[in-house]
């Protein structure tokens, strides 16, 4: 039998709808001040640091966890509206984003009690920004190659050789990292990886940015010689972090962020096509937002199905597998559309612009994450066709 | 889903799998499962699911019936089942009572029109109309002048092309040359065409979905039972990435069609929501149907490309189901309209308005 794919019809309650308003708002009001432009994607975000606190002071960081490590004790879904306007206001949430979204959760879940006191209401504040050391040059889809070693000391560890692509790692405080306690046993090759928190201002920590195609700089080399991590940041199992690796990943594989990356490509293209469109730009804008809604009412229940203790693996996965399908392929269409737009468009500068750095960036986003064929292995599992 | 839809939805599925069993209807070319099928079907009540009791239907809610057709989809059911439905809820949305016996409904093409004359009579022509030739009744939406009516007609009275769909169930031209109705009466305030449409295509998305979550069933089943180069093919990973793509086509008809479904049992008019709920899940599930029904064939190899093999009895399915009420590029332009006229910035508040 196959399992049965779920994908019941969730609707956001009202305390989304109320949620939703008061994020508007707020976005509205940041880009009257200038903090941010929703039509310049292109930009960078490290110089974002004031608007994380003002997000974190409208209790829209931690918003889940618990009240007594400043959390808000809300749901996914309010979460999940939160993030969604975030994403398509092109807002500047690299500096918390990957914090609130899964570093804070692996800390709930593996951190002594201390440390939980000490960073999680740091970051419910939006006052840290955390990196993600999974990916080595020589292991990326392959995690159980990872080769950066800890070697145990006085009161820690000691650890050497390097994480790669590392995004945020020139702006972050902490990085959640895998590294190397014991070789891999030969019956599982699964073994021997143990999970750190990192402080990134250790000694012995060397930052290597690494430019995209895209012009921007958000991913980096990070080489450790002799960094110092003490005892109470190993996080979780000695040698049996491959689980905790993964249960992670769950929570980046089903959010709207997975399929709104290159979503402005679209709305400028109505904005360029007018109110009255041609057939077949009336066509294409359908058949594009048919996609859209179906990603988005896809992504929305298994949101519900997290806020009801759950655990999606399969569904999350085919989410982000055909959500950055999809957001892969928009800028693609857009600009085969972009044929029926008039000459004279208002916006027609804006959107050749926008459409040339989604072209651009594109590539990247069935790689980040867990590529398109790792993803397709998981769900063939769930399957049981392995 | 709540309890008692799930027992609507046990009922149909029992009956579907003690009398519409895919292999022997296959193996059966006299078709003389058809009977006891309806049979059953009929004492059970579903074909009437969504007339209401005070007019001898079955009184069940929208809910319990798009989930019905779901499972219909699953079985690949060769029986018009749908079309009675849809038949009968067109008929309650006039006040006219649906008789006994197997309907279906038309027009299911958006350029199809069919008038009424000012002597009560039908006039016009309605192509790849489903199990007309099985039916006894034909519910019709028909134009006057100024308003809508809704007219029950004899399938006697009219003539009927036979001709056979994709899937292998009648697709007839029907011709109203003058007919009188049965009955007929006009549709309520702002109910036309497009809303029957509308509720043809949802109905259509949840079967298409349900024929795909059996193709992809019974391919994963294969998969894991063919042995070539001496493993199961389930084993090499260009066939598990090929399944892993049907699933993910499936989810998104799924989530389309329920959420569609969920969207109309809940409104109040044919708004701007609905419209996009329904155009998007027949633009979605014909599109998932396309390029699942391809992934399901490649992984059976020959053998899902014989006659006595049940593959094409959802694959052809799904694909035929694509043409009524609408298909993919007839929703699209309509759509793409609708969000042009709203503007660009309405887009974002339209998607994410539930
Ligand atoms: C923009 C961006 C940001 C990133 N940020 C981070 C970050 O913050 N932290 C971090 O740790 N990593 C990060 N990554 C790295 C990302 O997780 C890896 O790139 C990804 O896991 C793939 O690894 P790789 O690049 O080494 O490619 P490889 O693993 O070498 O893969 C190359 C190709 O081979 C395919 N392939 C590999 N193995 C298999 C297999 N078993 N079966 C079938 N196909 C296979 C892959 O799917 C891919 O198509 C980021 C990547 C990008 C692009």
């Amino acid at each position: 039998m196959t399992a049965a794919l779920r994908f019941d019809p969730i609707r956001l309650p009202p305390v989304c709808e109320e949620l939703r308003k008061e994020v508007r708002a707020f976005l509205a009001e940041e880009i009257a001040v200038g903090t941010f432009d929703p039509h310049k994607p292109q930009r960078e975000d490290s110089d974002a640091p004031e608007f994380s606190r003002r997000v974190g002071a409208r209790g829209w960081l931690g918003m889940t966890w618990p009240k007594q490590y400043g959390g808000h004790e809300r749901t996914f879904l309010e979460r999940y509206v939160v993030t969604e306007e975030m994403r398509v206001a092109n807002a500047p949430t690299r500096r918390f984003f990957v914090a609130d979204r899964q570093s804070g959760p692996v800390l709930l879940k593996y951190a002594p009690e201390h440390i939980k006191m000490d960073i999680l209401p740091r970051i419910c504040r939006g006052e840290l920004c955390f990196a993600i050391g999974m990916s080595e040059p020589n292991s990326g889809s392959d995690l159980f190659a990872a080769k950066t070693k800890a070697t145990k000391t006085d009161g820690g560890y000691l650890i050497n050789g390097a994480k790669i692509w590392t995004t945020s790692a020139h702006m972050a405080d902490y990085m959640i990292a895998i590294f190397r306690t014991s070789p891999p046993t030969k019956e599982n090759r699964r073994h021997g990886l143990t999970q750190f928190l990192v402080d990134m201002k250790s000694p012995g920590i060397k930052v290597n940015p690494i430019g995209q195609i895209t012009g921007q700089h958000e991913f980096n080399e990070v080489v450790f010689t002799d960094a110092f991590v003490p005892d109470d940041h190993l996080l979780g199992e000695i040698d049996g972090a491959w689980k905790q690796a993964t249960s992670e990943l769950a929570y980046e594989r089903s959010g709207p962020e997975r399929f709104l990356e290159t979503y402005y490509v679209l709305t400028e293209l109505v904005r360029a096509l007018g109110p009255e469109p041609d057939t077949r730009g009336a066509e294409g804008i359908g058949r594009l937002v048919a996609q859209l809604h179906t990603m988005r009412r896809m992504s929305v229940s298994v949101a519900g199905m997290l806020q009801a203790g759950k655990e999606p693996v399969v569904e999350a996965s085919i989410v982000k597998d055909i959500g950055t399908i999809w957001e892969q392929q928009l800028p693609h269409r857009v600009r085969e559309l972009s044929a029926f737009v008039d000459g004279e468009a208002s916006n027609h500068a804006t959107l050749d612009e926008l459409t040339a750095f989604a072209t651009k960036l594109a590539p990247k986003l069935t790689i980040q994450g867990g590529t398109t064929e790792v993803l397709r292995g998981i769900i063939a599992r769930g399957l049981g066709l392995r | 889903m709540t309890e008692t839809d799930n027992i609507v939805v046990e009922t149909a599925e029992k009956i579907f799998a003690d009398l519409a069993d895919a292999q022997s209807i296959n193996s059966d070319k006299q078709g003389s499962w058809k009977a006891p099928l309806w049979q059953a079907l009929s004492e059970s009540g579903l074909p009437l699911s969504w007339v209401p009791e005070d007019c001898d239907g079955s009184g069940a809610s929208l809910a319990e019936g798009f989930a019905v057709l779901n499972a219909a989809g699953r079985a690949g059911l060769a029986a018009p089942l749908a079309e009675t439905m849809l038949a009968g809820w067109l008929l309650a949305q006039a006040k006219i009572a649906s008789p006994e016996g197997a309907m279906t409904i038309a027009p299911v093409h958006p350029k199809d029109r069919i008038t009424l004359g000012v002597d009560g009579t039908l006039t016009g022509r309605a192509r790849g109309v489903p199990f007309a030739q099985d039916a006894q009744f034909i519910a019709v939406l028909a134009h006057s002048k100024e308003i809508v009516v809704v007219a029950l007609v004899e399938a006697a009275a009219c003539r009927i092309e036979h001709g056979i769909g994709l899937g292998g169930d009648p697709s007839d031209t029907v011709t109203f040359d003058g007919v009188t109705p049965l009955t007929f009466a006009v549709a309520p305030q702002g109910f036309d065409q497009t809303a029957l449409l509308l509720m043809g295509a949802v109905a259509r998305s949840l079967q298409i979905a349900g024929a795909l979550e059996t193709l992809l069933e019974i391919s994963v089943g294969y998969a894991n039972e063919r042995v070539a180069f001496e493993k199961k093919i389930a084993k090499f990973q260009a066939v598990q990435h090929n399944l892993a793509k049907l699933a993910g086509e499936t989810s998104a008809a799924l989530a389309a069609a329920t959420s569609a479904a969920d969207t109309l049992a809940n409104a109040t008019s044919f708004d701007d929501a609905v419209m996009l709920e329904a155009a998007a899940a027949k633009i979605r599930c014909a599109e998932a149907a396309e390029r699942g029904a391809a992934i399901a064939h490649q992984v059976h190899g020959a053998i899902g490309f014989t006659a006595e093999h049940i593959l094409h009895r959802y694959s052809l399915r799904a694909l035929g189901w694509r043409d009524d009420f609408g298909n993919e590029s007839h929703w699209a332009v309509a759509l793409g309209r609708m969000v042009a006229a709203r503007g660009a910035d309405d887009l974002w508040p339209l998607v994410a308005s539930r």
